[in-house]
């Protein structure tokens, strides 16, 4: 068997260098990979384009990143909740690509399936269809968005086997799979890693050809953003 | 004057039995609470998950299970969960029938304005651009004024453009409007103690008033 299994962050991030182009899966918080990304913050990038649906927050995810100054640009749909972020594009340090959420997942998962651009309803009319082909079909307008790949995507799931194949628990699935399929490196990190063998094949979410690396995490926190609970 | 839980009741009238819904993050979310118990509706989530339930009691917390407002949240019996793509492809798809949001301003031709303001912060459209473009029935939950007392239901959008001619109804705390297909708001109904003169003055848009228009009744 082809081996992805690697001892952890550390190893696993070792020829990440700067100015890459690197995608982080997650959903706000929900679903980050949170050991690849302390493992990138222990080396010294900078320049990196960060291909995420969110930039973190302050203390946590791909803020710390923010505020290490790794990051040239961020592409993401929603970027709220972040003030180093905000102090950073209005200086003029940061470059930012906003695009509509469901073009987002859709460009990463085009990218990752071998689709060069697609047709979406989602802008036209606005300052995101600035630039782009226009085209009508069947009476409507869409815009034309391009697929995205990254030179390292980095998703996390709830368990994976060392073939690669992995298995996301509820909504910490997110932009994952796509994002999976659109790294030339895909590096998964799993709250649980497993031999081949033991993870139901009807139950795969990820198939593990779009992962080259594999490890299990440790101390994951999970922080939530917004605490809500009901009396009951 | 409606206050925001009013306008929620008052949008959940509008829902209809079977329907996927889409909820925005503010009074959208409140709706879920003044469904009427006899519909069956199932709330969508565009973080991925079909079947939002209420928040969670303090020992069902779970960090992996949140809404597009990044609440934590449960899910309902016969729930089912998804990838990003898949949950655009819902939406995009026209799988989705009601989509309710909130608008900073909403223009005479159904075009909505709710993500960016120049000068300030500039947080990202989210997903509200994919949903407006594709929902085929959108209902807008807003202030009929500003704070300051310009009417945010106008001619032309002033702000950034989120989707053009897509808005079919909005629910203010002044009245209840819908966006006529040719251009143009029709006053249908006046909340409490608001006159129609009020709604007229306040409205910078185009706007039909026909006959008597009845007053909102709550219980």
């Amino acid at each position: 068997m082809i081996t992805k299994t690697v001892t952890n962050a550390a190893e696993a991030v070792k020829d990440v260098v700067s100015d890459s182009v690197l995608m982080f899966g997650g959903f706000g918080l929900c679903g980050i990979p949170e050991n690849c990304i302390q493992a990138l913050l222990q080396k010294d990038l900078t320049g990196l384009t960060c291909i995420s649906n969110n930039a973190g927050v302050d203390d946590f995810g791909i803020g710390l990143m923010l505020k290490k100054r790794m990051v040239k640009k961020m592409i993401s749909s929603y970027v709220g909740e972040n003030a180093e972020f905000e102090r950073q594009l209005l200086s003029g340090e940061l470059e930012v690509d906003l695009i509509p959420q469901g073009t987002l997942a859709e460009r990463i998962r085009a990218g990752g399936a071998g689709i060069p651009a697609f047709f979406t309803p989602a802008g036209v009319g606005t300052e995101v269809a600035d630039g782009k082909e226009i085209r009508e079909f069947d009476g409507k307008i869409y815009l034309m968005e391009k697929g995205l790949r990254a030179d390292f995507a980095f998703v996390k799931a709830w368990k994976g086997d060392t073939a690669g194949n992995l298995i996301f628990k509820g909504t910490a699935r997110n932009f994952n799979p796509m994002m999976a399929t659109a790294g030339k490196i895909t590096i998964a990190e799993v709250e649980e890693l497993v031999p081949a063998g033991q993870l139901d094949p009807n139950h795969i979410h990820t198939p593990g050809i779009y992962v080259q690396r594999i490890f299990q995490g440790v101390d994951y926190e999970k922080r939530i953003e917004q605490r809500t609970v009901s009396k009951g | 004057m409606l206050d925001k839980t009013q306008i929620a009741k008052r949008i959940a009238r509008e829902v209809k039995n079977g329907q996927y819904i889409n909820l925005g993050i503010g009074i959208p979310t409140l709706v879920a609470n003044y469904i009427p118990e006899n519909l069956e509706v199932v709330l969508q989530s565009e973080n991925g998950l079909l079947g939002i339930g209420p928040f969670p009691t303090e020992d069902k917390i779970d960090p992996d299970l949140i809404n597009a407002g990044k609440q934590t949240i449960t899910m309902v019996k016969g729930s089912a969960l998804f990838n990003s793509a898949d949950s655009f492809a819902m939406i995009r798809g026209g799988h989705v029938h009601l989509t309710i949001l909130g608008a900073m301003e909403v223009s005479e031709n159904g075009d909505i304005s709710n993500w960016k303001i120049p000068g300030k912060m500039v947080k990202g459209m989210g997903g509200a651009m994919d949903l407006v473009a594709s929902a085929e029935n959108i209902i807008v939950a807003m202030q009929h004024c500003s704070k300051d007392g310009q009417s945010k239901l106008l001619k032309e959008c002033s702000l950034p453009i989120t989707g053009i001619k897509c808005v079919k109804k909005i629910v203010t705390d002044l009245a209840v409007l819908d966006v006529l297909p040719e251009g143009g708001f029709k006053l249908l109904e006046r909340a409490p103690g608001v006159t129609v003169e009020e709604i007229v003055s306040k409205t910078e848009g185009r706007l039909l008033v026909e006959g008597e228009i009845p007053e909102m009744v709550f219980d």
